[in-house]
């Protein structure tokens, strides 16, 4: 009886297995490494508003400061959403006939907030309080990244469980003089405050309470 | 047959499971019947009457910072009314240099930051009422600023102008 199989057989047998216990692997490492990238979680990914709202020119070009339209971030939980008046401040006496501004003047027309797109989300068993932030020295820049260089406006951290954890660790290093909390472009340079010093200013006597599970899950 | 039934039952179970991230709860913004409407005899929480706070140094500070934010992209830190916004194309305010508005009351600027005058909004939505206060005062320092003589400067500090 000649053989079923030639030699070569083996070789294919051999592949074949390889192959399949590689999928499997891959297919397991694709599947816990897909929720970890950067492009499933939309960092870097400027999201569409129903306006293009530019920080790079309001922010970089004209030098408004993050305040002026995010009003309550040093008081508030939130760091608020400017309503309609505020783009109205300056926008009913220059590019009035813009017609990218279309959706804003309907807006104060109408008396219906534009709805914005939301660009960081926290889980909603996350507390966040930005107001606590910006009175620790924590700047803007730390977790919304250089948002006056964002023609589009996009996330720029993780925002992650370990994204958070990093720096409630070990905040001293990422905490600012207070007059640059708000300049997204500061670097710590030779004449900055040590982290040591900055703890001090702000009143953080060690991280040991940052990492307490009830500071962000409440 | 029947065995299979408690496994696929748990499995159906499973398929209800989020990571909670997204939980239901009251959006405070939902408009549930409009607007809610001021009783008669109250005011609005930001247009409560505020007394002028006696002048300090901290107080100018304040008043300083608060008036890089929210005044500077019209009335410029000189106060002069050439600041960047109106650079590209806003009608220019005032400056606050001239006779008419050196003389004003501070109650003056204080009412005008909360209501509003000609081409500009109201600035009560966004800036507290001590916070209007404080930019007052340092309008008030600007001013002086701008008509400052030699007799301002103290004795100690006039050698580093020369």
């Amino acid at each position: 009886m000649p053989a079923i199989f030639r030699p070569s057989a083996n070789l294919a047998a051999a592949v074949t297995l390889l192959a399949l216990a590689g999928l499997g692997v891959g297919g397991v490492a694709l599947w816990w490494l897909w929720p970890r990238t950067d492009y499933a979680r939309h960092v870097r990914w400027p999201v569409g508003q129903p306006v293009p709202f530019s920080h790079e020119h309001h922010v970089a070009g004209l030098g408004l400061d993050c305040r002026f339209c995010h009003n309550s971030v040093e008081v508030s939980a939130t760091a608020g959403l400017p309503p309609t008046t505020t783009c109205m401040t300056c926008h009913s006496q220059i590019w009035t006939n813009a017609a990218v501004l279309a959706p804003v003047r309907l807006s104060l027309a109408s008396d219906t907030p534009i709805a914005w797109n939301r660009i960081n989300d926290l889980p909603d068993y996350v507390y966040f309080n930005h107001g606590i932030h910006i009175a620790k020295g924590v700047g803007c820049a730390s977790c919304h990244g250089e948002v006056d260089r964002m023609a589009l406006t996009y996330k720029a951290s993780s925002l992650t469980m370990q994204f958070c954890l990093d720096c409630h660790r070990d905040p001293g290093p990422r905490l600012r003089p207070k007059d640059q909390i708000f300049n997204t472009q500061w670097q710590r340079t030779a004449d900055t405050a040590s982290p040591a010093a900055l703890m001090g200013e702000y009143h953080l006597r060690n991280g040991r309470r940052l990492t307490d599970c009830s500071i962000c899950h409440r | 047959m029947k065995g299979a039934l408690v496994p696929i039952a748990m499995l159906v179970c499973l398929t209800a499971c989020d990571d909670m991230s997204n939980q239901a709860k009251q959006r405070h913004y939902a408009p549930a019947v409009g607007p809610a409407a001021v009783p008669s005899n109250t005011v609005e929480y930001l247009d409560r009457p505020s007394q002028a706070p006696p002048v300090t140094l901290e107080l100018l500070e304040r008043g300083q910072e608060r008036f890089r934010i929210y005044c500077t992209p019209c009335h410029s830190e000189l106060g002069d009314g050439h600041g960047m916004v109106v650079q590209r194309g806003f009608p220019p305010p005032p400056s606050y240099h001239t006779e008419h508005l050196r003389q004003a009351p501070v109650q003056h600027f204080y009412d005008v930051m909360t209501q509003g005058y000609g081409a500009m909004y109201p600035f009560a939505d966004r800036v507290r009422p001590e916070d209007r206060w404080a930019i007052a005062a340092y309008i008030r320092a600007l001013q002086r600023s701008q008509n400052a003589t030699d007799g301002d400067i103290s004795a100690d500090r006039r050698g580093a102008l020369e």
